[in-house]
């Protein structure tokens, strides 16, 4: 088969399978773009904003487990690309991400739309590639979707020349079947005699928790986890990124840790005599003070990325694996071993982790005659039998989305995590429903995250997605007018939006349902009444109470027993210890 | 403490910033950084020194070893090896004094002059960089006119050796 480098980017995408392309054209990109244009295989998904082209990807790989393909032209269509690539390299998200380069004779000469794609993006890809030549097009798309896919995954740019895409120089095309990278051997199976020494540990704890992230969800192993969580009757809490892999309905579930997370959780983590971290990074905003972290804690850490270990916590026994492979394999070790769970210390542990639930941490008004934005999230986990994909976006309505919903499935809950990108939320839900077209999508938002990439409302139109919008609307940016009231003497810089649009209109506008929800008494009407327009986009602009914050909260820096509860909560006491 | 990390990376463009834009954007510090080709003309050979406690090199060598150009990675410090800096220094050689004192400083060191012209020398000496240091401040400082070094390169001892 004789093809065209133009010819050649698309077969090889269709022999990767590859369902989507998201993109905008351009000038470098139209050879290219002549190619999808003669094909019906691939299915080219027309963004309005190139950032958007890279969050409906990494939404579309979050909800599936697939890559997410992206395709850009040269200059500003590849920076504006970048904060999408790096969204997804600080959550390890597979993506692959074309972009367009000015003519190979042109590069270095500051041409029309050039800059320095493979520079630019170096620092927040997994790898990148420049193509010289069109021979070289199908193995380099073979190794960029090979080292986004395995390993820990992430994205990886591939900046293709004009010239190398020429339609009238045509090659003989051949995909490789597989590809070997001498210097990339990501180690899958963990050491036996690292698992062996982590099971004795384990089953000698008696005050254990287990510390799950977002690797779970990324190794597919979430029944490897419950499995293990349930076997050894364990509590266990999850980050952010790791919320779904283990039920939050599940009975050894203790809530999400870190900055935001439960009392009981953040306290069972300062009380633990052994900590299993599985797939999770140690983020600062999940240890606090490093200080003061699991200050009795043996730590178990098993991780794909040889280098997430011990980075920010020495670590008692890491194994280096994938979790999935490592979990099965301690399972196996587990039943092999004679020795037994210490029943009775767990007993005592579990009623002193009972006493901390009681306090109800997550409590907040309900009697209030504002739309509280934690009722919202409870109303919308009724609504959708706590059953949908939750894009969200980034700041307290996120928090709120994931302290509040309840998420029983894995990649339902697709957030950006690591890099906090405002503007995420709507263009992953659109990622998210094209992947699922037949269930539930909504994306939970507030009123100034939202704005950051609105455009793609009319994407949504285009590709008729019903996706339901949530906006927690208070008039500020939430996060930071909290932070402004704890840390600022409630000195409000900049964080209130004095002008906002009509959201009902500007939905309207757009071509899709506007709804303005001003009484509690109305949330759960609107929301059934939203789900029920199964083939329409909804716009639902919650008003809530312009006070209210996230709690608990740990201040940055300070230890997991100094959080900061609401008044009407128990006070945090790192003294209240009572064990047996 | 200092260490001397040996790297062979793919002989391809962009290696050596990938190499580079990781030192800097994880703020680790480079005191020389050297490159060059080996017998295998698809590998570069890097020589890297760099200080930190034994945390941050671990957490240097992993990340270097993650990134997808680099084959393998040794830190030589870890075990016997033989370290190597080369300088040429440019001297003011005006004087007959002066120029006794250099010939006799260059056979202490084991160094050559390897230049004369229009009363300067260029001095060529090979050592750690101790010794080198040494050199420099025995010749008298007014009569320098440029150094340059190279940065240190290094082999393990014995067996040890850093292959594909």
């Amino acid at each position: 088969m004789k093809l065209s480098g133009a010819e050649i980017v698309i077969q090889s995408l269709k022999d990767e399978g590859v369902e989507y392309v998201f993109g905008y054209p351009g000038g470098a990109v139209l050879h290219i773009y002549d190619a999808i244009h003669n094909q019906s295989d691939v299915e080219h998904i027309l963004v309005r904003h190139e950032q958007g082209a890279t969050h409906a990807a990494d939404g579309y790989a979050r909800s599936t487990g697939k890559p997410g393909v992206v395709l850009v032209t040269s200059g500003p269509g590849a920076t504006n690309a970048i904060t999408g690539i790096a969204t997804a390299h600080l959550d390890s998200i597979p993506m692959v991400v074309i972009t367009g380069q000015v003519t190979s004779a042109f590069i270095g000469s500051d041409a029309f739309q050039e800059v320095d794609s493979v520079g630019i993006s170096r620092p927040c890809v997994k790898h990148n590639f420049l193509i010289k030549r069109v021979e070289d097009i199908a193995d380099t798309m073979k190794k960029a979707f090979h080292l986004a896919m395995t390993g820990r995954p992430g994205p990886v740019v591939v900046d293709i020349p004009k010239d190398v895409t020429d339609p009238n120089i045509k090659i003989d095309y051949q995909y490789p079947e597989d590809i070997a990278i001498r210097s990339y051997n990501p180690t899958v199976q963990g050491n036996q005699r690292q698992i062996k020494k982590a099971v004795e540990l384990i089953l000698a704890a008696k005050r254990p928790v287990i510390y799950s992230g977002g690797g779970v969800v990324l190794s597919n192993a979430s029944d490897e986890l419950t499995n293990f969580a349930d076997r050894l009757g364990f509590p266990i809490t999850q980050t952010l990124m790791g919320l779904g892999a283990y039920p939050a309905s599940g009975k050894n579930f203790v809530g999400m840790l870190g900055m935001h997370g439960t009392y009981e959780a953040n306290m069972a983590m300062h009380e633990c005599d052994t900590l299993i971290a599985i797939g999770a990074r140690f983020d600062d905003r999940v240890t606090g003070d490093i200080e003061q972290f699991c200050p009795h804690a043996k730590i178990v850490h098993i991780d794909i990325d040889p280098s997430s270990i011990a980075k920010n916590v020495r670590v008692d026994v890491p194994i280096v694996g994938d979790v999935k492979h490592v979990l099965v394999d301690m399972s196996k070790e587990l039943k092999l071993s004679k020795a037994k769970t210490d029943e009775k210390a767990l007993d005592s542990w579990w009623k002193q982790i009972k006493k901390w639930e009681s306090g109800n941490c997550l409590r907040y008004d309900k009697n209030s005659a504002l739309i509280k934005p934690q009722f919202v999230v409870e109303e919308l986990h009724k609504v959708t039998n706590g059953d949908a994909f939750i894009a969200s976006d980034v700041g307290q309505h996120q928090m709120f989305a994931a302290q509040f919903y309840g998420f029983n499935k894995p990649r339902r809950w697709i957030n950006s995590g690591g890099l906090g990108t405002m503007g995420f939320g709507l263009p992953a839900a659109i990622g998210a429903q094209l992947a699922h077209r037949n269930e539930m999508v909504a994306c939970i938002t507030g009123e100034a995250s939202i704005q950051m990439c609105i455009q793609e409302l009319s994407t949504a139109l285009q590709y008729d997605l019903p996706i339901k919008i949530i906006t927690l609307n208070n008039r500020y940016m939430g996060m930071v007018r909290q932070w402004q009231e704890f840390f600022y003497e409630s000195r409000y810089s900049q964080s209130y939006m004095k002008a906002l649009p009509d959201f009902v209109k500007l939905a309207e506008s757009y071509g899709h349902v506007g709804m303005r929800i001003e009484k509690p008494g109305d949330v759960n009407s609107a929301l059934t009444e939203a789900f029920a327009m199964k083939d329409k986009l909804v716009f639902m602009d919650f008003v809530t109470d312009q006070t209210e914050n996230v709690y608990p909260m740990i201040a940055a820096g300070k230890g997991h027993h100094e959080m900061h509860l609401q008044a009407e909560c128990i006070p945090a006491q790192s003294s209240d210890r009572e064990l047996a | 403490m200092r260490h001397i990390i040996s790297v062979l990376i793919e002989n391809e463009s962009g290696a050596l910033s990938r190499v580079a834009g990781l030192f800097s954007a994880r703020g680790y510090n480079i005191e020389s950084l050297t490159v060059g080709v080996t017998e295998d003309a698809s590998l570069s050979r890097m020589t890297i020194v760099t200080r930190g406690s034994d945390n941050i090199i671990e957490q240097i060598i992993k990340q270097l070893n993650k990134l997808i150009d680099v084959v393998k990675v040794a830190d030589i410090t870890d075990g016997s090896h033989i370290e190597r800096e080369l300088m040429m220094i440019k001297v003011d050689a005006r004087e007959k004094a002066m120029r006794d004192e250099l010939q006799r400083l260059a056979d202490i060191f084991k160094g050559r002059i390897i230049d004369v012209s229009d009363d300067i020398y260029i001095i060529e000496l090979t050592g750690e960089g101790e010794k080198l240091d040494s050199f420099v401040k025995a010749v008298d400082e007014k009569s320098i006119i440029e150094t340059v070094r190279s940065g240190a390169t290094g082999i393990a001892r014995g067996k040890k050796s850093l292959q594909v």
